[in-house]
């Protein structure tokens, strides 16, 4: 049995994988599945000052190796996690992250401030949500946005503090440079590549949204070079995600560079993938006597 | 709540119809648990999303599970390869299934196409109770009557060109006569035009309907949001969305927004 501990900004995990943040929900409909204590932390789904109703239907479709999704943050608000949800997630033996978002930097900072006062140990951020002050554009799609949202955060919290990346950006090592510089404590990445597909008989798009989010396995390989890029670019730990549906995808990120790895699609495919990608990491380590998974965070050696 | 996942052995299959396949599924725990109305997800060899198909009968007894799908894309095709013998990867029962009323007398189930076979169940459930309105667009499509009537039900089959069945036209049709002479509840299933019609008949006649709901899914158990449907609290008129999967796919005829 090798030693899975990973340690993130100061967070103690028992092991790297992470359900992300959309798919898991607050855990309790994976429970019928498995204990929660199992998985080395989970990520909550996109929380914002209000409730939200989300987009809507259809929100999901289907494509080659992926699906795109267009739920939107749909979500009870703030006041409603910290008072229903938080509470029962953090008697479960996990590290728990907060995943938050809204459409200004008061609101992403107002969220952050209220969960600075709960037992809850990370707060990951996303940056991929549109900002209304400036035309919609998404946060994590310029430098100055990115660094504004990020500062005010920072501000409001002393919480460990994620900030998740959208991989909809020209550069991905710029972006993450300015929110280490605005205080991030790390960075996960990346979050959904933006799709859309078109029913040829009607002529309508399949999302009601008319667009969506791509994840599962066709996004790994631009999660890769990604992680692989970004973790080269910042001093910060980085958190893997983007198509994960193995063991050895979950170490191939950490070769490129990620400190633990998060797991989204994957769980809709086969309800138990995280527990089952911690057995083959361990697996994999044991067989090739490496002692300890943290040995092989960044370990790839490029030609 | 409680559901498992598994892989499950298709005892048996049978081509119902053009591109309709029945199985029979081994899944004795399941069997145990399932209510009428009450879905299977379904994990398509080689796919990435698991489709939701009714469970159209339930054997406690012999831990049998029923369905019945139609081929409409790549996911029911795949299934539809699989022979006696394969296993099926499912995650089993879910959602919020029928209300079973011991005390009803006389029950409306209301069938459309696809949507006939998850009033088997209901068929078995209320027997001589029950009369099963099914449409179909035409004879090629017809399915189930036999098994409706096996259960003790009266049934009656409409066609949209009149090639079967005693009635020409949609389900609505023999509805509007039925309701008329005192129906305790009616519950149904089929395309979102037929339920719209069944729910407003039966709203306008003061009868009690529930209603099966169709979304696309991910989860299938309430965590992704992925099936959000609209919907608004009879009793305080608050809009909700609400997720298919969970919450429906039975839902009060007046809960659902258009
Ligand atoms: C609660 C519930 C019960 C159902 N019961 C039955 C049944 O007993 N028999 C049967 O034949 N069909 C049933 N359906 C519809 C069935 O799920 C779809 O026909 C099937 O998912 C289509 O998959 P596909 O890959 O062949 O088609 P595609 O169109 O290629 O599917 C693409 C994606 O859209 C989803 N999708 C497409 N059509 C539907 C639909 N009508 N409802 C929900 N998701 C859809 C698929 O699951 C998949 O994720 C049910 C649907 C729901 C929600
Ligand atoms: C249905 C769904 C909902 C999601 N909701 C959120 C969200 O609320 N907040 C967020 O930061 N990311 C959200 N994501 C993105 C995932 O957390 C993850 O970054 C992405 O799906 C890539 O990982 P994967 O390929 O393993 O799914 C969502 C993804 C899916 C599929
Ligand atoms: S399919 Fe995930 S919530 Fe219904």
């Amino acid at each position: 049995m090798a030693d899975l501990s990973v340690n993130l900004c100061g967070i103690d995990f028992k092991n790297p994988i992470i359900p992300a943040s959309g798919v898991f929900g607050y855990g309790r409909e994976y429970e019928e599945f498995y204990d929660l204590s199992e998985l080395g932390g989970i990520a909550t789904k996109g929380t914002t000052a209000q409730k939200r109703t989300g987009n809507l239907s259809p929100r999901i479709a289907e494509t080659p190796s992926g699906m795109l999704n267009s739920v939107g943050l749909q979500n009870p608000g703030i006041d409603h996690f910290i008072a229903q949800e938080l509470p029962y997630l953090l008697t479960k033996d996990t590290v728990i992250l907060a995943n938050i978002a809204g459409s200004t930097p008061e609101e992403c900072a107002e969220v952050a401030e209220k969960l600075d006062s709960t037992q809850v140990h990370m707060i990951e951020l996303n940056i991929s949500c549109p900002n209304v002050k400036q035309g919609g554009a998404a946060f994590g799609t310029s430098c100055a946005m990115a660094e504004q949202v990020v500062s005010a955060v920072r501000k409001a919290t002393s919480k460990p503090l994620v900030v998740k990346l959208s991989p909809n950006v020209t550069s991905i090592t710029e972006i993450a440079k300015a929110v280490e510089s605005a205080g991030a404590d790390a960075v996960s990445l990346i979050n959904t590549l933006l799709g859309m597909r078109i029913d040829i008989h009607s002529r309508r798009p399949v999302l009601r949204n008319n667009v969506g989010g791509l994840s599962g396995a066709a996004i790994f390989p631009v999660a890769v070079r990604m992680v692989w890029q970004t973790a080269n670019a910042v001093k910060i730990p980085v958190i893997g995600m983007g198509g994960v549906n193995s063991g050895e995808d979950a170490i191939e990120l950490m070769m490129a560079g990620a400190s633990a790895v998060q797991v989204g699609m994957a769980v809709f495919t086969d309800p138990y993938a995280p527990v089952r990608i911690v057995r083959e990491i361990n697996d994999f380590l044991d067989e090739k006597q490496i002692p300890a998974v943290r040995d092989i965070i960044g370990t790839v050696q490029p030609w | 709540m409680k559901y498992l996942q598994g892989k499950f052995p298709i005892l048996k299959k049978q081509a119902l119809a053009k591109e309709v396949y029945s199985f029979w599924i081994s899944c004795p725990e399941i069997a145990k648990i399932a209510q009428p109305g009450q879905f299977v997800h379904i994990l398509p060899p080689g796919l990435g999303l698991r489709r939701p198909i009714s469970i159209a009968g339930i054997d406690p007894e012999n831990g049998i599970l029923r369905i019945v799908f139609v081929i409409k894309h790549e996911g029911t095709r795949k299934l539809a390869e699989l022979r006696q013998g394969d296993y099926l990867d499912m995650i089993a029962p879910l959602g919020h299934g029928f209300t079973l009323l011991p005390e009803a007398s006389h029950v409306v189930l209301v069938g459309g196409g696809i949507g006939v076979p998850p009033m088997l169940p209901l068929a078995a459930y209320y027997g001589e109770r029950a009369t099963a309105v099914s449409g179909f667009r035409s004879f090629q499509q017809v399915i189930l009557q036999e098994d409706l009537e096996k259960s003790g039900a009266s049934t009656i089959c409409c066609t949209e060109d009149g090639s079967a069945g005693a009635i020409q036209g949609f389900v609505t049709t023999p509805l509007e006569q039925l309701l008329t002479e005192g129906v305790d509840a009616v519950f149904a299933c089929g395309s979102q035009p037929m339920l719209k019609a069944v729910a407003d008949l039966c709203i306008k006649n003061h009868t009690y309907c529930e209603i099966s709901m169709e979304e696309r899914m991910a989860c299938g158990i309430g965590a992704c949001l992925g099936c959000a449907c609209k919907t608004k609290n009879p009793d305080t008129e608050e809009i909700q969305f609400l997720h298919v999967c969970k919450n429906g796919p039975v839902f009060k005829a007046e809960e659902v927004i258009w």
